[in-house]
């Protein structure tokens, strides 16, 4: 079985959005909702300052807490590519899921249930890329299989310096950040 | 220098996650104060307390019925998806403390139903003929009162407990991730539990016996409240940088005067002259003590929104 990840290249990514507005877009994500956002990194100091620029969203992981502290297995692992998602029908908006992602990735959708970054899931089960990779203008996004290794993302890890968000809280996150 | 800048601001979740308003923090102490009221009102049923004419064994197990209900109303008030609440019967989640809870709730109200049927209220009795029978019949049994009253210290525990395994189960919030939380809120629940029956029993015994074991409860929860800042103290970054919150950061103030001060020390201080016979029982300390369980879930919950993973 498929483990799809994400491999998002940070010295590429120029924060213009272009993946915020196709996944609102792809996704009719409500107003005042984000299910991928841009995040601006700055650490050091002048004259020796750094600054990354991520595009981030659910890192869909390995050990997600969402998943184990559903009371409903409303947010369950999909068995195509692992992919976490939630069943809107099963999910009684107790936000236990939200209080539990330390990526802050989840929010309360205006109908009641938990909503979040789907990896387009509708869209890869068609062959297609997920709408924010799909259009991003530098190519800094890249989305496949990380169990295989001959795949692009498995590829662009062997051979780059990555690294995931708060590695320390546990949870095995799958959208590594190349460096 | 380290600054993060998104440009997310999903409500309820950014700039800082506040999900949960009063309805969590209510909910948590009705829970843990029932949790101590089941506690108490079956170790007084195991004592044989039920056959004398007292307060607590006529009247805890249908307050506590009440005010389980309306903790269970206030959840009911938080859930944004409510007319689907019905989904937590349909399956059982072995890794979801909130699934366990769920079901635990399940079997605690009809514990809690039986205890009432153990003796009926005078003001009821021959208004429901049924009940009337079954009490009856259930004074036939003495060893079945027995179980009954052990049923209810075993439940009462458990839903204690899980109060705080709730919200400790939480890894991504780390004030909330001790091992501790559970021991807390159990203690709290007893201390508040306490304190309910002392304030409202008629019985003078009765408000001495558990004026006594309420100075056990706050003491014990100051130890505890010492094993759990230490925890945290004692642990990585993160949870270092979340117990600060309550120990001189925003949240300090009303630790140290409302949780601290008038919900443990002053309470604690007064009721142990009042059971030394150098001041009269009343009211004050066993309403400080309530009002300082209440704010202790308010902070713990606010707070522990606050602290999150950098």
């Amino acid at each position: 079985m498929a483990r799809f990840g994400m491999v998002i290249d940070t010295v590429r990514c120029v924060g213009c959005m272009d993946c915020v507005v196709a996944c609102k877009t792809e996704n009719s994500v409500p107003e005042g909702f984000n299910r991928d956002w841009i995040a601006y990194d700055v650490t050091g100091k002048y004259p020796t300052p750094h600054m990354e620029i991520r595009s981030e969203r659910c890192n869909h992981c390995d050990a997600p807490p969402c998943v184990s502290c559903c009371p409903t297995g409303a947010s369950h692992v999909h068995d195509v590519g692992g992919v976490v998602l939630v069943d809107a029908d099963k999910c009684i908006g107790c936000k236990g899921c939200v209080a539990s992602c330390p990526y802050g990735a989840r929010f309360i959708h205006p109908d009641g249930y938990a909503d979040k970054c789907t990896f387009c899931i509708h869209r890869v089960e068609q062959g297609l890329l997920p709408a924010c990779v799909s259009v991003c203008p530098t190519r800094c996004m890249h989305f496949g299989d990380l169990d295989d290794p001959n795949s692009e993302v498995s590829t662009l890890l062997a051979s780059r310096n990555h690294h995931v968000l708060q590695p320390d809280a546990g949870t095995k996150p799958r959208i590594f950040y190349l460096t | 220098m380290h600054e993060l800048t998104i440009t997310r601001h999903n409500e309820l979740i950014d700039p800082l996650l506040h999900i949960w308003s009063w309805q969590i923090p209510v909910y948590l102490f009705l829970g843990g104060l029932v949790a101590g009221i089941m506690i108490i009102s079956g170790y007084l049923v195991l004592q044989g307390q039920y056959k004398k004419n007292v307060f607590s064994c006529f009247y805890l197990p249908h307050i506590s019925l009440v005010l389980l209900s309306g903790g269970m109303g206030a959840l009911f008030l938080d859930l944004e998806h409510k007319l689907y609440f019905w989904r937590l019967f349909t399956t059982f989640q072995v890794t979801a403390p909130m699934s366990w809870g769920s079901w635990l709730l399940m079997i605690v109200y009809p514990a809690l139903w039986v205890n009432t049927l153990i003796r009926i209220p005078e003001r009821v009795q021959g208004k429901v003929p049924l009940f009337d029978r079954w009490s009856a019949e259930l004074n036939k049994r003495p060893a079945l009162i027995r179980n009954i009253g052990i049923a209810n210290m075993l439940l009462g525990t458990l839903l204690g407990m899980y109060t705080g395994v709730l919200l400790s189960s939480f890894g991504a919030r780390p004030l909330w991730n001790s091992a501790m939380l559970w021991m807390l809120f159990l203690v709290s629940g007893l201390s508040a539990a306490a304190a309910f029956v002392h304030l409202v029993t008629t019985d003078e015994d009765e408000r001495e016996m558990l004026a006594k074991a309420d100075n056990a409860f706050l003491t014990l929860e100051l130890f505890v409240f010492g094993g759990f800042i230490t925890g945290l103290l004692t642990s990585s970054r993160v949870h270092i940088e979340a117990v600060h919150l309550l120990l001189d950061g925003p949240y300090a103030p009303v630790f140290w005067v409302f949780v601290i001060g008038t919900g443990i020390l002053l309470p604690l201080t007064i009721q142990l002259l009042a059971v030394n016979h150098k001041v009269k029982h009343t009211p004050v300390a066993p309403l400080m003590v309530l009002a300082g369980g209440l704010i202790l879930r308010f902070v713990i919950v606010y707070a522990g929104q606050f602290s999150r993973w950098t």
